[in-house]
């Protein structure tokens, strides 16, 4: 059973100190960008309390705000696919290509793709897929998943960028020029949009009232692809539904100052019916979604709108990198969305955090984060994802720490241990030590001193 | 008015001296102080590390030490926020909630129900303050960084009225430390390198010590201090209102 894997990645990650600091400062910048665009608002908190209630309120009618979607969109020209799991989402896709024997696909930033696995799924079946987000691209080219929901590649530093271009885009070695590498990319991305005849977009809002759905982007790739294909196919979660067009007005204020402080994405493009002679698809996928629903102290981490603020302000993944997650969701929130996916793969997320509430602060929609990882410890130490040795460490300390006469032994114990035979503690079993001196001895425990110095002692 | 001392294990039997200060800084304000002989921990460790169902031996142990009280203080914000979030007794549910209700930090206990506006104390040296997670964002001792709302901080509240101190200025304000509980040992790696990091930002900005409400970040810190030879101190904050260094 995998136990502390995080532990065990962030410990690989953090043997490069220098890059450990510019990981983590890089990534306080984007908090600090935040701070200041947040405080800029004097209603933002209000701004969150509307967007958690109106997250809370289609969480509690989703039935019937998807079903009005449904309609409303078929009334638009717009197919609707229901997909349960990734699987059923895969095929779903692979038959549209299939259909229209296209082998070719161009494809925007969609977590819900990664959760699907639907890459190495369409390749498997002969459909070469490109990603146009440019840091999506980038982590392609190097065979690796994004560490980051927004910024996909902010774990490479742009020297390992400009390799990575070499080889694959033909730019000078040794160039690592951020304006000529991304020239480089847009040359060669914009070749795939004029030729791909279908492209998959994510969702980032889909309107109940309306049908439509909107697409946040500030590179536009999701519109040149969407408007160059014959096919769009966009892909969402169930929980990406919201009432009314109007609380757009809501989510788009909070989205992007929560992500990367920027008032608004550069694009936010709306798309409602297919283009004359076009196609448009929308799947609405479930895939452990009403199971998390399902669950009353888990329920409201489906109000997620992926900005990715609790990664920015975690100083965990700050400093442990998004791999170590080894989650398509890393960092506090997906901590808390991965055990509903696979509880025993991923049994040390939960784990992975001082449970210091920056996360659930810095939420536009107040997901309550810390409080859902400090419960989800007690969920999967119950169903057993926990090493043994630790659970019979625990039982030892529960029953010193119960009784009075244990635990003044065991004080004194550890006190004249640490005085007396420092040698048994400090010691490389004990991961304290490795790096921190033990606190020094007193001479007697408070409670010894109160007995010698306090009379009205009970 | 009746105040029981309720002392965190790990302060009992490493930080004496941070106990003692608070018994005489309560003292000092009135209060009629006991220290319920037979307490021992809060139960937090095993809770945070998922084992919420082992705890039920503290919570009796606990709400029989301290079930016959007007207040509860310690120097501690975690403990206290554990005893506020998760303390229950099937035997004895409305001591249990009066406990919950009544159980306070140190800091928050001077502010707000002894109201102090004037301290007798003296510390001439430049102090930086931790801003301990669950102090902050549990028991909002200050405002925190990540909110737009107005600023305040009872901690620096009460050190204002210390003559002599200067309070440094911090590059993250309100940054965890990554002393975290168990995530210390657990998660040793990312738990040093936090801790490193925040006492570099102190050393930074100059600090002769790192001051707060919570040994347990304290400690950890000072782990790390000691190990490298840095010559920064810690202190809790209940010895710098109590008077400063004896």
């Amino acid at each position: 059973m995998k136990v502390a894997d995080h532990a065990e990645r962030a410990k690989v990650f953090n043997e490069d100190e220098k890059r450990v600091d510019w990981h983590d400062e890089t990534l306080w910048f984007v908090r600090h960008k935040r701070d200041l665009a947040t405080h800029g608002i004097p209603e933002w908190e209000e701004l969150r309390e509307a967007g958690s209630q109106i997250k809370n309120h289609t969480l509690s009618n989703l039935n019937q705000y998807l079903q009005d979607f449904e309609k409303n969109a078929l009334a638009k020209g717009t197919v609707i696919h229901w997909a349960s799991d990734a699987k059923e989402h895969n095929e779903i896709v692979l038959e549209l290509l299939k259909k229209h024997q296209i082998t070719e696909m161009v494809k925007s930033k969609s977590m819900l793709t990664e959760e699907c696995h639907l890459n190495p799924f369409l390749e498997a079946n002969g459909i070469e897929v490109i990603d146009s987000d440019l840091g999506e691209r980038i982590v392609q080219l190097a065979g690796e998943a994004p560490s980051h929901i927004v910024l996909p590649c902010i774990h490479k530093k742009k020297e390992e960028i400009g390799e990575l271009f070499h080889i694959h885009l033909g730019t000078p070695k040794g160039n690592a020029d951020p304006q000529l590498l991304t020239e480089a990319a847009r040359q060669s991305l914009r070749n795939t949009f004029l030729t791909r005849r279908a492209a998959l977009t994510g969702v980032n809002f889909a309107v109940a009232e309306t049908g439509e759905f909107v697409v946040c982007t500030n590179e536009g790739n999701a519109d040149m692809g969407a408007h160059l294909a014959d096919i769009h196919i966009a892909s969402m979660g169930i929980e990406k539904i919201i009432p009314q067009r109007k609380h757009l007005g809501v989510f788009l204020r909070l989205l992007t100052r929560s992500a990367t402080g920027q008032p608004i994405t550069t694009y936010s493009s709306h798309f409602a019916g297919p283009a004359a002679g076009k196609e448009l698809h929308i799947i609405l996928v479930d895939n452990g979604r009403t199971r998390q629903l399902a669950r009353p102290d888990f329920r409201n981490s489906l109000k997620c709108i992926r900005c990715s603020a609790c990664f920015n302000t975690c100083p965990v993944y700050r400093r442990s990198g998004g791999h170590s997650y080894d989650s398509v969701i890393a960092g506090p929130i997906g901590s808390i969305l991965a055990p509903n996916w696979d509880m025993k793969k991923n049994a040390d997320l939960p784990f992975a955090s001082t449970l210091c509430g920056s996360c659930t602060n810095v939420c536009p929609v107040k997901i309550d984060i810390h409080e859902q990882l400090y419960k989800w410890r007690q969920v999967i130490v119950k169903e057993g994802f926990v090493d043994p040795k630790k659970a019979i460490a625990m039982q030892v300390m529960a029953k010193t720490l119960a009784s009075p006469t244990l635990y003044r032994i065991a004080g004194k114990a550890a006190r004249t241990t640490l005085k007396y035979a420092p040698f048994m503690v400090n010691n490389k079993f004990n991961a304290w030590y490795l790096q921190r001196d033990m606190p020094e001895v007193p001479k007697s425990s408070f409670g010894e001193w109160y007995s010698k110095n306090r009379t009205n002692n009970d | 008015m009746k105040v029981a001392l309720f002392i965190p294990c790990y302060v009992d039997q490493f930080y004496p001296n941070a106990a003692i200060a608070t018994l005489q800084l309560l003292e000092k304000y009135g209060c009629d102080v006991s220290y319920p002989k037979n307490q021992t921990c809060c139960g937090q460790p095993m809770a945070n590390s998922g084992f919420g169902h082992l705890t039920g031996g503290c919570n009796r142990n606990f709400v029989d030490n301290f079930k016959d009280f007007d207040y509860i203080v310690a120097p501690s914000g975690s403990c206290v926020l554990h005893i506020k979030d998760h303390l229950h007794d099937e035997r004895f549910p409305a001591e249990a909630k009066k406990i919950r209700e009544t159980t306070y930090e140190l800091v928050t206990f001077l502010t707000d129900v002894l109201k102090v506006d004037n301290l007798k104390a003296s510390f001439p040296h430049k102090v930086g303050i931790h801003q301990s997670c669950h102090g902050l964002r549990g028991l909002k001792l200050a405002q925190m960084s990540e909110l737009t709302a107005p600023a305040f901080s009872k901690p620096v509240h009460l050190l204002n009225m210390v003559d002599d101190i200067e309070i440094i200025d911090l590059d993250r304000v309100d940054e965890c430390c990554g002393f975290g509980g168990t995530f210390c040992v657990a998660e040793e790696a990312v738990s040093v390198k936090m801790g490193k990091d925040r006492v570099s930002d102190h050393v930074l900005h100059g600090a002769e010590y790192i001051t707060g409400v919570d040994l347990s970040c304290l400690m950890h810190m000072e782990g790390l201090v000691k190990r490298e030879k840095k010559v920064i101190k810690v202190i809790h904050i209940a010895e710098i209102l109590n008077g400063g260094v004896q």
